[in-house]
């Protein structure tokens, strides 16, 4: 009964056909529905300049933008579980998301934002730093993850207050139009160059975090246990939260809010793995990646007069599996 | 020190003297100090608060003392690295509380984290001590099973089995045998006499007196964070200790113990 460990290696390849397939479809869909030749013509340069343009200029980086996050989110919310033993952790719930999103509002209105193309990454990794940290102190003066989320709600209240108030003190319609975007998420319009500048601290959270792995499977035994299996915990705790910080601001600065994709992808990647936080990280990435290119698919097929909001769409399917994870819950655990 | 007592000492397990813990400024241990060797089996015993826990948590290093220190081959187990650490002692805390319904190997298997092991990827030396560990504890029908679904019997089994498969020269449980019925009290401690006989050295925190006497070639006796005894059983186990350590009257006859009451 390795069920787990035989999952894993071929679990994971089918995740990544499933990542490729689904890029492939959304090169195809859209408000203007390209057949699979012209797609592929496109992506290999050749085509006509106007399939270029749609497939290679907007579709493309717009998909691999709503994969890259979907990747971010659901591996930090897979290392978040780990490290708080709770899966109901993720950058979303304990507010980091909104940290992240609060400094890039304010990046926004003063003008920061402007100044240079790597201030918009760096404010946003800035602020899901500090909420990443402030959850981690937290964490370090109790056990029970209630308290942990319940300082989660508190945060996000407090950077969405904040945000509205710099909302209504915006100079004017553009830059207020600019603050709903990020605090709805949203990947429409993305450039090749955006990714460029969250890369490379998209790429170097996702290493912190990878480096962790062993250390998250270790936490299963709990913080007294796993540190007498020798675990250093001050060096794991420091790892995840530069590695969530990283990863979910770079998210942030891409796209915005987006919620729940870090709950619900580790949650269905988990039974499969055995429940080893460790071997949960990879996969959660390829199908937080995946869920939300699908997402971001349905957000461009759905016939409305102005296009949904990515983010929008993501909570209403994530924050009821939210709580049916928590209803699942037993009180034991906490 | 001579040259012999140094190598003793290298070679003969946790050497604790004079350790003084506190906490927010409470002391919660004082001065002190005991040996633990190999091939022998400590019984810790003293009242509820007496500092047992404390103690225990100061001699593996996860609780840096204030005074005094605990040594592993002469060196400060609060100065060693996690992972040096555990080559020397496997500790079995109080709570044991499993974060995820793991399957009963992949827990056992994190006793081999110090030695580099990855889960679902067991190779080599690890994959032995896994499954030494998981016959030596009557697990092997368990194995695949979730951690979820066993009962408290099973649980405190894989919980040594998890210790055991680190192949530590030392165990430094605490209360392993709590919340269990008699019958796994019973196989619980004959799983860590097993562990001594094949020559390693166990540190255990103990509530049953006559299980204590039965299994423990040593007891050490403690009340209000400091110890008022060690020694063999016979030696130690008398009314008078049982008086003055938890304030019971009762009766000693051989191994066998008989708590009357309150006094």
């Amino acid at each position: 009964m390795r069920t787990g460990s035989a999952w894993s290696v071929p679990g994971t390849a089918a995740l990544m056909l499933a990542s490729l397939a689904a890029l492939f479809a959304a090169s195809l869909l859209g408000s203007t529905p390209l057949e699979a030749e012209r797609v592929l013509a496109a992506l290999l340069g050749r085509g006509t300049v106007g399939d270029q343009l749609v497939v290679v200029h907007i579709r493309l980086p717009r998909s691999l933008t709503a994969f890259t996050v979907g990747a971010a989110l659901g591996a930090s919310g897979a290392a978040l579980q780990g490290l708080l033993r709770n899966p109901l952790a993720e950058p979303g719930v304990l507010g980091v998301s909104a940290m992240a999103s609060l400094a890039a509002t304010a990046a926004l209105y003063t003008g920061y934002a402007a100044a240079s193309a790597w201030s918009m990454p760096t404010a946003a990794i800035a602020g899901a730093l500090a909420g990443t940290a402030l959850i981690a102190f937290a964490a370090l003066r109790t056990a029970s993850a209630v308290t942990l989320i319940l300082i989660g709600v508190g945060l996000s209240s407090f950077a969405g207050a904040a945000m509205n108030l710099l909302m209504s003190l915006a100079p004017n319609p553009f830059s207020l139009a600019d603050m709903i975007n990020w605090m709805l998420g949203s990947v429409a319009n993305r450039s090749f160059l955006d990714l460029a500048f969250a890369a490379p601290f998209l790429v170097a959270g996702l290493c912190l975090l990878f480096a962790a792995r062993r250390g998250l499977s270790a936490l299963t035994l709990g913080e007294e246990a796993a540190s007498g299996v020798g675990l250093n915990l001050r060096q794991q705790r420091l790892l995840v939260v530069l590695g969530t910080g990283l990863a979910t601001g770079a998210a942030v600065a891409l796209a915005g809010v987006i919620g729940f994709v870090g709950i619900v992808a580790p949650h269905i990647v988990r039974p499969m793995v055995d429940h080893d936080p460790a071997r949960s990280l990879l996969p959660s990435a390829l199908l937080g990646g995946v869920i939300l290119v699908l997402a971001d698919i349905g957000v461009r097929l759905v016939p409305t007069t102005s296009e949904l909001k990515l983010g929008v769409v993501a909570a209403l399917i994530g924050a009821p599996a939210f709580i049916w994870i928590a209803m699942q819950r037993r009180s034991v655990h906490d | 020190m001579t040259v012999e007592a140094s190598r003793n000492q290298g070679t003969s397990g946790l050497t604790v003297s004079g350790l003084r813990l506190m906490a927010g400024g409470t002391t919660l241990v004082e001065g002190a100090s005991f040996r633990l060797r190999a091939g022998e089996l400590v019984a810790l015993l003293g009242p509820n608060g007496a500092g047992k826990t404390t103690l225990l948590r100061g001699a593996v290093g996860l609780a840096h003392p204030a005074a005094g220190q605990a040594q592993v081959e002469g060196e400060d187990t609060a100065a060693m690295t996690p992972r040096r650490r555990a080559l020397q002692l496997a500790y079995l805390p109080q709570n044991r509380p499993l974060a995820w319904p793991s399957p009963v190997r992949d827990v056992v298997a994190l006793g081999r984290f110090a030695h580099g092991a990855a889960l679902g990827r067991l190779r080599g030396a690890d994959r032995t001590a896994v499954e030494r560990a998981l016959a030596a504890c009557d697990l092997q029908q368990l194995a695949g099973r979730s951690t979820a679904t066993l009962s408290g019997g099973e649980l405190a089994r894989v919980h040594c089995a998890r210790a055991f498969a680190a192949e530590a020269p030392l165990l430094i449980a605490d209360e392993p045998v709590a919340e269990l019925d008699p019958y796994h009290q019973f196989r619980v401690m004959d799983l860590i006499r097993a562990f001594v006989a094949e020559g390693g050295g166990a540190l255990v925190v103990l509530h049953d007196l006559a299980l204590a006497s039965r299994y423990a070639s040593r007891l050490i006796w403690m009340k209000a964070g400091r110890i008022r005894a060690d020694g063999p059983p016979a030696a130690t186990l008398t009314a008078e200790r049982l008086a003055d350590i938890y304030g019971v009257r009762g009766r000693i006859d051989g191994t066998r113990v008989e708590i009357e009451g309150p006094l």
